[in-house]
């Protein structure tokens, strides 16, 4: 069985295994592409896979492409042909042009990155301090503390927008790029994840500092915060992305368009010029790249936060 | 507050500061989150608007809904999309995790491939929906190359409802199919190879060994989703526009608590109202969802 299978392996890996095997082990049984217990792939059930995974990477990161080709695709161009013209026959930056000529697009990202910004700063600060007080520090009532941020946190935010914007009013800062970041700037989810965080340290590095004479913000800043940076950094990412990808909440508090984020922007843009599909996907590819940039350098920690943050509502 | 409990192994040098580390979070918390809260649930009971404080008026906003087209519209359109989207993200991540799991080359690529939709801002995935979707977009191109007739996905009531319950479906995917990976990872190999010794094919393995394995994750995802979808706005806003396409035939819920509560003259006391029912449906669904879990226990 194995020897009809064997010649179907791909020569990639079997340069890989002839380099990694130690010379003692070479014999008649070769290492194969291995599934995650350890047993081999059959060959045909290795190109179905991939078969599927191309099927599935078309679905996925093809709208995204189409989107840019479109982008791309200069005034004369047929973008309606069918079939379809996937390449831009002669590409161009115009309609980028046209955008900013359009709508303050750069504006408009300047004010999400403030608020993408603040809410990363905030979000750290006031999680890890909260989250701090909760795991590690001894007082009365820390119980409900932690009681109020659970409650906090299965509140869905979609309902309780208009009595938000009527607060943020009374507070008299609706229509101000503040009033989009207050609400979300310390996330209940967030103090949560850095107080399991805490948790699960050791407490007797703690202890020790202690008994050296360290203080509570001596033992939280050299101690613990350095031990808990992945976390921290998790809080931070999804802080960035959360605020640079929100619509409903700067859709409501914001009316002003010289305050607008990239996505009200957008969507102004869409509401205004939808017959110009050109504009609009050099608007949403604008505000799409900075996001598929910072995923691509920091794509673990993305997927750590789905791990760690999986009770989110 | 500020002597020091028998049971303190580490003691504080500033008194205050416990209170201190958590001020900010509680502030904030209460103020933007706790506090809309309960005056959402008390402003239900008012005739409160935008420019007036209004006053109390009992159960009339909850007796004005029972006979509000719009409103019967929103939950029907809600609870369609519960229904639709649901089923779709708890099997379709399965199948991906699954698909994904192994330690092929490349695997990693395609993970976070596949990923990228969850990155992007819905306003982005709705508008790029809006192009392919168009009437001579990209997937009628298609269709008519094959000599399918172009469809309206966007003018049509239902398909419109239906391509926004698709986009939530494809950008939710790679969200939930790391939440499943997590989960597949804990499956012990032996289920799989004694099933395979019984003679169980692909499918008998799936449904008689990983379904049972990964079953509370399904349900977690199912609960996750669930309260999520009952809850949707920007899909729909995007792709059937701030009316709610065709005679506003696909305003969902929270759809028409934006719209009747913002703006000036915005009706703050009955936009409450349909907050409240969506609360309690999110719970309610909750509870069902786990119940479901425990019946299936049993």
């Amino acid at each position: 069985m194995s020897v009809r299978e064997e010649g179907r392996v791909s020569v990639l890996e079997k340069e890989r295994d002839v380099e990694r095997r130690p010379p003692a082990e070479r014999g008649p049984r070769r290492r194969r592409i291995t599934d995650e217990h350890g047993r081999r792939v059959r060959g045909w059930e290795l190109a179905l896979r991939y078969l599927l995974l191309l099927a599935v990477l078309a679905l996925t990161v093809g709208p995204f492409l189409w989107q840019l080709s479109t982008s791309l695709k200069g005034p004369t161009e047929d973008i309606f042909s069918s079939p379809p013209k996937f390449l831009p026959g002669d590409p161009t930056l115009h309609n980028y042009k046209r955008v900013a000529d359009t709508i303050p697009v750069w504006d408009y990202a300047f004010n999400s990155l403030k608020v993408a910004g603040a809410n990363v700063v905030t979000n750290c600060v006031g999680s890890a301090l909260a989250g701090y007080a909760l795991a590690r520090l001894r007082y009365r009532g820390r119980r409900v503390a932690t009681l109020v941020f659970i409650l906090a946190m299965l509140v869905p935010v979609e309902g309780i927008i208009i009595a938000q914007f009527t607060t943020m009013r009374e507070l008299g800062l609706n229509n101000t790029l503040i009033g989009v970041v207050l609400p979300g700037c310390i996330g209940a989810m967030n103090v949560l994840l850095m107080r399991n965080a805490f948790l699960n340290l050791p407490y007797e590095i703690e202890e020790a500092a202690f008994v050296d004479g360290a203080n509570t913000w001596q033992r939280f800043l050299r101690i613990a915060l350095p031990s808990v940076k992945g976390t921290l950094a998790v809080v931070a990412i999804f802080a960035f992305m959360g605020a640079w990808d929100d619509f409903l909440w700067p859709l409501i508090v914001l009316s002003d368009p010289s305050k607008f984020t990239l996505t009200i922007g957008l969507n102004y843009l869409h509401g205004t010029f939808a017959n110009d599909e050109r504009l609009v996907a050099a608007g949403t590819i604008i505000a799409v790249a900075p996001l598929i940039a910072l995923f691509a350098c920091l794509q673990r920690y993305f997927f750590r936060g789905v791990g760690e943050g999986a009770v989110k509502g | 507050m500020a002597s020091s409990s028998s049971t303190a192994r580490v003691r504080r040098q500033l008194p205050t500061s416990p209170w201190l580390f958590a001020a900010p979070g509680l502030l904030v918390v209460g103020v933007f989150i706790l506090y809309p809260f309960v005056s959402t649930v008390v402003n239900a009971f008012t005739d409160r608007r935008t420019l007036i404080p209004g006053t109390f008026v009992g159960l009339a906003n909850f007796r004005e809904l029972l006979h509000d087209d719009m409103f019967w519209i929103g939950l029907r359109n809600s609870t369609l999309y519960v229904l639709g989207v649901v089923p779709a993200l708890v099997l379709l991540p399965l199948l991906l995790a699954l698909l994904v799991q192994k330690n092929i080359p490349g695997i990693t690529f395609f993970r976070s491939a596949f990923y990228t939709p969850v990155v992007a801002s819905i306003v982005v995935v709705g508008l790029i929906w809006v192009w392919l979707l168009d009437e001579r977009g990209l997937v009628n191109s298609l269709l008519e190359s094959i000599g399918v007739d172009r469809v309206g996905f966007l003018s049509d009531q239902w398909l419109l409802l239906l391509s926004a319950m698709a986009v939530t479906v494809w950008k939710g995917l790679g969200y939930y199919m790391i939440i499943y990976l997590a989960a597949l990872a804990n499956v012990p190999r032996e289920l799989h190879e004694a099933a395979s010794v019984d003679g169980a094919g692909a499918v008998r393995r799936f449904l008689t060994v990983t379904v049972p394995a990964v079953r509370s994750t399904m349900v977690l995802v199912a609960a996750l989703s669930s309260v999520a979808a009952f809850k949707v706005f920007s899909e729909v806003y995007l792709m059937a526009g701030p009316d709610g396409g065709p005679a506003g035939e696909d305003t969902t819920l929270v759809m028409l608590v934006q719209r009747t509560g913002t703006g000036l003259t915005g009706r703050v006391g009955y936009a409450s109202a349909i907050s409240v029912v969506v609360f309690v449906v999110t719970v309610a669904l909750m509870l069902l969802v786990l119940r479901a879990d425990r019946k299936e226990d049993a």
